[in-house]
């Protein structure tokens, strides 16, 4: 029996995402540990639903919902990916080596999404937790406005490694949760709900793993990271709109 | 003093003659209108809701309940609603959230509408000897079949079908979520639907695992919160449904409160206890008719293109292109749900004022699918104040496929419709989660209410197709020439595409 891990190599040109995924999910039933896809452009969906642990590098620029609803496996994105990765995920992990477009990681809640560069609007939409299961986002680029938006738990780290962080109106209707911004915000930045506080040593010491997995899966030193002046946000309530109605 | 106490909604008299003391009303009332002092039972009316629970429950009919019996002085335009809405919000500013569904006194075009039936010629079918077929299926019909023959002769359809739904009769049970209702409220319906063969929406609140038994019969539904949604929900429901809007309430999101989140709908939601569960108003991943086909082919994809995928709306004035919007999608149907859709808690101004009325929504739906060329595309659901099998047939002679029911449902295991659900107190073990309320619902006796009512519903509609000359659903189906408007006006009757009494 072979102890090298084993590997399947597809190659996505001009390949519709439903046999692409037929494929990986052929090979993930068949044992496989690895699986390349190689020419993606634009297939959305890939990984949908996808159970197991396997590890799949995508080559290319996958399209819109990757990972969407997937539980257990790792995916790495060797480029820039399209709206929505880690889309309502469950579990596993997504890894994308350039930007990636709006509500990305929306009402994820579980496992990690972790970009390497920019992300859109709406990042981190809704992500929310339950028991053992923390979503967690870390953007090393800026996020777009709306981040974190009806945010119900998990965490949300934005570096700003290429320059300041644009978002505005930061975490409306923020519920639960947590977003870690290095570097200051400016308080008109944030959003109804919204409110910020220092990053106390326990959730320096809390986030700094993270913070060290994201540096190592993109080869950045992660001392000055851990190290760096942040800020935290956290709902102002869990019960936002508690004061809103009255009844008949 | 500025405004003062209002004058009381319900009065509850005990007539001392007939009352033995027996305290039941005491032990059922759960908003706490009787007490015991002495030898007496008193009443305090403010807390009478009028769920009739004690007048169900007292074996001396000794109860009685008055509404209004102190009234405002009468004015058409100043109603007791409007004045009492106005004391309301001058006291607190705030909006103000109402239970049940549409509480205005709009015309119900249903009541306006009247079936046919055969006489001499074409005379009427017998169901006690004409088979009636009241199966219909939900889902995507090819546009044509191709079909080729085999050399031994056999014939072989050579075109691909998407998944259908097979429904016994076009009765559905629409989506109440647990935490709405009580999970034994849940476990009555979707044994009573797989007794009856129909089908069972689980609202945005997951699936409970005392509903894996009939799973087969669920339409798990995805909406804007995504609680409960996982690749596991989504592989167990016989169909999926993507929930855009609701009839109570359309254009805004949903709001379980934090006080309801107890632990068994914290595990169903998959969100901690206590916490408030909020569906925003959008979809973040929809803001196009093009996201909404992405969202539907992803649910697809997810599930190996395996299980129907529906799409809710609300009944609002563009309702027809947006299903035809909905019809290019992959989607299999499109849920209209209407104006008097019933809920939890809704702002009072959307439940009254916002959305159509479903006759007008489901006949415009239907017809600019047939003018499209695409009615073969998509199923239509009509839902919203669907009160009994008349409605159910008008609905279908309107063009629909089949209706969702839900407030029906409700009564059917108890409810008085006393719009009181959101305070989490209902008697009946319907809106509640309180144990002690909860386990005064029981699931075996519930479901087979539920399930004669269906049943009942079904005998209903095979009567009235059989009286009509027509022996299967499907000639029922958009057929307004078994519809006539009774005192409708003529712009509205060439909305509904049906032609005057008489004519």
């Amino acid at each position: 029996m072979s102890t090298v891990a084993k590997r399947v190599v597809i190659d996505g040109k001009g390949v519709h995402y439903t046999p692409l995924n037929q494929q990986i999910r052929k090979a993930v039933k068949d044992g496989a540990e690895e699986i390349v896809i190689s020419n993606v452009l634009g297939q959305r969906f890939i990984g949908d639903g996808l159970r197991g642990n396997a590890t799949i590098h995508v080559y290319g620029v996958p399209g819109g919902d990757l990972a969407i609803f997937m539980s257990g496996p790792t995916i790495i994105v060797h480029g820039n990916a399209e709206h929505a990765p880690g889309n309502t995920m469950d579990a596993g992990k997504v890894v994308i080596h350039g930007n990636a477009g709006d509500a990305v990681a929306h009402s994820m809640r579980g496992g990690k999404v972790f970009v390497r560069g920019d992300i859109g609007y709406r990042g981190g939409i809704h992500m929310k937790q339950y028991e053992a299961q923390c979503p967690i986002l870390v953007v090393g680029g800026s996020a777009q406005t709306f981040l974190g938006e009806y945010m119900a738990g998990g965490l949300l780290i934005v570096l700003g490694l290429n320059g300041p962080v644009r978002a505005r109106d930061i975490g409306s209707g923020i519920h639960g949760g947590e977003i870690v911004i290095r570097g200051d915000v400016d308080a008109a930045c944030l959003a109804t709900g919204a409110r910020k506080v220092p990053l106390a040593d326990e959730d320096r010491r809390r986030i700094a793993p993270v913070i060290r997995e994201f540096a190592g899966d993109f080869g950045l030193d992660p001392e000055p990271l851990v190290n760096a002046e942040y800020t935290r946000i956290i709902p102002a309530s869990a019960r936002p709109f508690v004061g809103k109605y009255t009844w008949e | 003093m500025t405004i003062g106490s209002l004058p009381p909604r319900y009065r509850i008299s005990i007539d001392p003659v007939r009352c033995m003391e027996c305290e039941r009303c005491i032990e059922n009332c759960s908003y706490g209108v009787f007490r015991r002092d002495g030898d007496r039972i008193l009443v305090n009316s403010r807390n009478c809701t009028a769920c009739h629970r004690c007048i169900a429950c007292c074996p001396r009919d000794a109860i009685s309940l008055e509404e209004h019996p102190c009234d405002y002085r009468s004015h058409p335009l100043w109603t007791r609603e409007a004045r009492e809405a106005i004391y309301n919000q001058a006291r607190t500013g705030k909006i103000i959230l109402a239970g049940m569904g549409n509480a205005l006194d709009y015309p119900v075009i249903f009541d306006r509408l009247v079936l046919d039936a055969c006489q001499v010629t074409n005379p009427s079918l017998d169901p006690l000897r004409e088979p009636i077929e009241l199966r219909t299926h939900i889902g995507k019909k090819p546009t044509r079949l191709d079909l080729r023959r085999r050399e031994g002769g056999d014939v072989e359809l050579q075109t691909p079908l998407t998944p259908n739904l097979q429904v016994e009769t076009p009765i559905m049970v629409g989506h109440m979520s647990y935490g709405a209702i009580s999970l034994n409220a849940q476990v009555a319906m979707a044994r009573a639907v797989t007794k009856a063969g129909t089908f069972m929406g689980t609202g945005e609140g997951g699936l409970h695992s005392a509903l894996y038994p009939y799973q087969d019969h669920m339409i798990v539904q995805v909406a804007s919160g995504r609680f409960g949604v996982n690749i596991d929900y989504l592989e167990r429901g016989a169909a999926i449904e993507i929930k855009v809007g609701q009839g109570a309430k359309p254009g805004i999101g949903g709001h379980l409160p934090g006080e309801k989140v107890c632990a068994d709908i914290s595990r169903t939601r998959m969100i901690p206890p206590g916490s408030d569960a909020i569906s925003p108003a959008p979809h973040h991943d929809i803001y196009s008719i093009e996201d909404l086909a992405q969202l539907v082919r992803a649910l697809k994809e997810a599930t190996e293109w395996k299980k129907p995928v529906f799409v809710k709306i609300a009944a609002v004035h563009n309702a027809a292109a947006i299903a035809a919007g909905i019809a290019r999608s992959p989607a299999d149907a499109v849920v209209i749900d209407g104006f008097r859709g019933g809920t939890g808690a809704a702002p009072r101004v959307f439940r009254d004022h916002v959305g159509i009325p479903i006759e007008a929504a489901v006949a415009s739906v239907d017809k600019k699918l047939r003018e499209q060329g695409i009615r073969n595309e998509i199923s239509v659901i009509a839902s919203g104040g669907i009160r009994g099998s008349a409605d159910v047939a008008k609905a279908i002679a309107l063009g629909a496929d089949a209706v969702y029911i839900g407030t029906a449902a409700l009564v059917a295991m108890g409810c008085r419709v006393c719009g009181n659900c959101y305070r989490g107190l209902c008697p009946w073990g319907i809106a509640t989660q309180r144990p002690d309320l909860v386990q005064r619902l029981n699931p075996d006796a519930a479901s087979e209410q539920v399930a004669n009512l269906i049943h009942a519903w079904t005998l209903e509609l095979a009567e009235l197709l059989g009286a009509a000359g027509i022996n299967s659903i499907e000639s029922l189906r958009g057929n307004r020439d078994r519809l006539r408007g009774y005192m409708l006006d003529e712009s509205l009757m060439q909305v509904l595409d049906v032609r005057q009494v008489g004519a």
